[in-house]
């Protein structure tokens, strides 16, 4: 099985719905499959989640692994990573993609440590590539790159795992583009059996809250996203406005998030959401490489910072070299002009 | 009946304070100019042991695995309220992904004995992977509650956790012993004590005793100061791979099964963009070109 080189994405489920990273997820791997030569599979875990194999053929699966249990009805670390892991072990996948949702991060490192694979977090992009392993002089055809912005300024790294497979790779949600779904689209089903420990249950869920997103980053036409160069809660609100009279949403960087002025929900960039509206508005944001990664496919973007020289103008349609304090008030008061 | 919690903490470079001189005009970053920290969520990990601790009795015990600087972190620990801290280094740990590095810890973890908890932030800022904690519960057999956010309850060998995401929370309940990694909203991490930090100024690694030769010449030379720690509990052990039943294969750079392959400087070739000036009349012209392009309206 080892040869068959085939590409397998984790499908991550609630509310009798499919995740849409997992859809997205499907999407990339359809494509990486095709340049490979093989096929994708899906692994759907759950319990009565018959339903959703018709939508992830749909969106690309080949073959979809069903493990449906009672057991698996809500999502607990190890009863999921049995399962997981027996059958990675069992087929030996070439690729192994998991969204990087709090399910997944909690899943896939896991997963990847029972296999003593590697795993690279937060992927912004995923491509096919020879690998030339210095060390071995052996040349690698056909690997993964997991390419992600590094830390130490402007780079982006290409990682490899040349030697264990599965190839494993986070992503989140929002990276990768959702095909549309093929309802002509064939596909086979094949129920696994799980087999459980008892030690597999030494966690239980006694209730399980969530509540549905009050932000929709994803699908905004337009966003408004402030930064570090905000001064406080109270300034913040000018981003507020000004995302309300746009009818957009407000989002943020990592900076603006760890200082406390807005939820972590609203955080673009490689670790938070990866967005594409019509209309982006960065105020008081430097443009960090890890910032860009989320916006920078955005269809027009202004700037507002006080530095001429920050990266974020580099990626701008429209520049503004100016104080936000002051650059704000003034959107929102001509666009209020313009509205009466 | 007490618990016995170890901490696993990390020393990142403080990638809060990533701008102006740090970032060089050629886009690079200077790294020292960025200080040494305490990972942020790993002292909110520290916090919950240490309240594990008052309030039930046991010890905690802070792991790092980290160059010689990091002995920083594990001090800062003891000035909080640690009982004992270990340091792993050594050359063979380095260039460790997460794989080598939760091999690392979970040899380490064992060599420290019987325990009841094992506490980590949930991720460090250098890489926000969030991968090591699940990693080093796996290779510990343990099961894992990741996204902790308080401790509901603990009674014999059970406890009750809730843990926190940005869309809501869950309610679980395990058996120990356990790996838990805790976010940032679990608690505010208690400021070192003054009195700690007076009791433990000696502690140190001994790469660091010239440096407090140098502070406190009445110390005498490195082999007093080593008997005078030694007996007072201030040298902070430092355990390299020889101390610990590892297979060498399995560590650092070799032990990692990810490798970067490149490292591309991204090169900003700038949009075609317009300068808008910060007046009323600028902004009123930027608005009504948005308009016209039904990018507004
Ligand atoms: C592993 C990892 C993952 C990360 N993931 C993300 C991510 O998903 N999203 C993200 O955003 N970041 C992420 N980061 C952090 C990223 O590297 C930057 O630190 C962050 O984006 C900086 O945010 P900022 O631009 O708001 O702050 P800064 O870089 O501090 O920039 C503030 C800007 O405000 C400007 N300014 C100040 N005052 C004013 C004013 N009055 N008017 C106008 N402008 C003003 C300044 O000139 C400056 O350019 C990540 C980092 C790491 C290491």
């Amino acid at each position: 099985m080892s040869e068959a080189r085939n590409v397998w994405v984790f499908i991550e489920q609630g509310d009798g719905q499919v995740a849409d990273v997992s859809l997205e997820l499907l999407s990339k791997a359809c494509e990486l499959a095709q340049h490979l030569g093989s096929q994708v599979w899906a692994l759907l875990c759950g319990y009565q989640v018959e339903g959703l194999v018709e939508t992830v053929i749909q969106h690309g699966a080949d073959h979809v692994l069903l493990a449906d249990h009672p057991e698996l009805e809500v999502y607990r670390t190890l009863p999921y990573c049995r399962v997981a892991v027996g059958l990675v072990k069992q087929h030996q996948p070439y690729i192994f993609l998991i969204g990087a949702s709090p399910v997944g991060r909690d899943l896939a490192p896991r997963i990847a440590s029972a296999v003593r694979v590697g795993l690279t977090a937060d992927c912004t992009d995923l491509q096919i590539g020879d690998f030339l392993y210095k060390k071995e002089n052996t040349l690698y055809k056909d690997l993964l790159y997991q390419i992600r912005p590094a830390f130490g300024g402007n780079i982006i790294a290409t990682i490899v795992n040349p030697k264990t497979r599965p190839q494993m790779a986070s992503v989140r949600e929002g990276v990768m583009r959702r095909r549309t779904p093929d309802p002509s689209r064939q596909g086979t089903v094949e129920a696994v059996r799980p087999g459980f420990q008892p030690q597999d249950f030494a966690l239980q869920v006694l209730s399980h809250e969530m509540r549905p997103p009050t932000v929709r980053l994803k699908d905004a036409p337009v966003i408004v996203a402030g930064g570090a160069g905000v001064d406080g809660p109270g300034e913040f609100e000018l981003i507020q406005d000004l995302a309300n009279l746009l009818g957009g949403e407000v989002g943020a960087s990592r900076a603006a998030v760890d200082a406390g002025l807005v939820s972590r929900e609203h955080q673009v960039g490689q670790t938070g959401l990866t967005v594409r509206p019509r209309l982006y508005i960065a105020a008081g944001i430097s443009g960090a490489v890890q910032h860009r990664a989320g916006m920078d496919k955005s269809n027009k973007i202004i700037a507002i910072n006080t530095d001429p020289t920050a990266p974020i103008f580099q990626v701008a349609h429209y520049k503004i070299v100016g104080d936000l304090a002051e650059v704000l008030p003034l959107l929102i008061k001509t666009l209020r002009e313009k509205a009466k | 009946m007490p618990y016995h919690s170890i901490v696993l903490v990390k020393q990142v470079p403080d990638t809060r304070s990533v701008s102006g001189d740090v970032i060089t005009p050629d886009g690079t970053m200077n790294r020292s100019a960025l200080p040494a920290i305490f990972n942020p969520e790993d002292l909110n990990a520290l916090e919950m042991a240490l309240q594990v601790k008052d309030q039930h009795g046991g010890t905690v015990t802070v792991l790092t695995m980290g160059p010689l600087q990091a002995a920083e972190v594990l001090r800062q620990a003891l000035y909080r309220g640690a009982d004992r801290v270990v340091l792993l280094s050594d050359r063979k740990f380095a260039g460790a992904d997460t794989q080598a590095t939760s091999y690392t810890l979970k040899c380490a973890v064992e060599k420290l004995g019987a325990f009841d908890l094992v506490f980590c932030g949930r991720q460090a800022i250098d890489g926000d992977t969030a991968q090591v904690g699940p990693q080093t519960a796996e290779k510990l057999g343990l099961p894992q509650i990741t996204y902790a956010e308080a401790i509901l309850s603990l009674e014999q060998d059970e406890i009750v956790v809730r843990r926190a995401f940005d869309l809501g929370i869950e309610l679980v309940k395990c058996k120990l012993p356990c790996l838990l990694t805790v976010v940032g909203s679990a608690n505010q991490p208690r400021p070192p004590s003054a009195r700690k930090r007076i009791a433990y100024k000696l502690a140190c690694v001994p790469a660091e005793y010239p440096r407090l030769l140098q502070q406190w010449p009445d110390l005498g030379d490195e082999a007093s100061l080593d008997a005078l720690l030694v007996q007072q509990g201030l040298k902070i052990p430092v355990w390299n791979a020889a101390d610990l039943p590892v297979n060498e294969a399995e560590l650092g750079l070799s032990g990692s099964p990810t490798q970067v392959y490149k490292v591309n400087y991204v090169v900003l070739e700038g949009t075609e963009s317009k300068d808008i000036s910060p007046t009323p009349e600028g902004i009123r012209a930027l608005i009504e070109e948005l308009v016209e392009e039904y990018i507004v309206g």
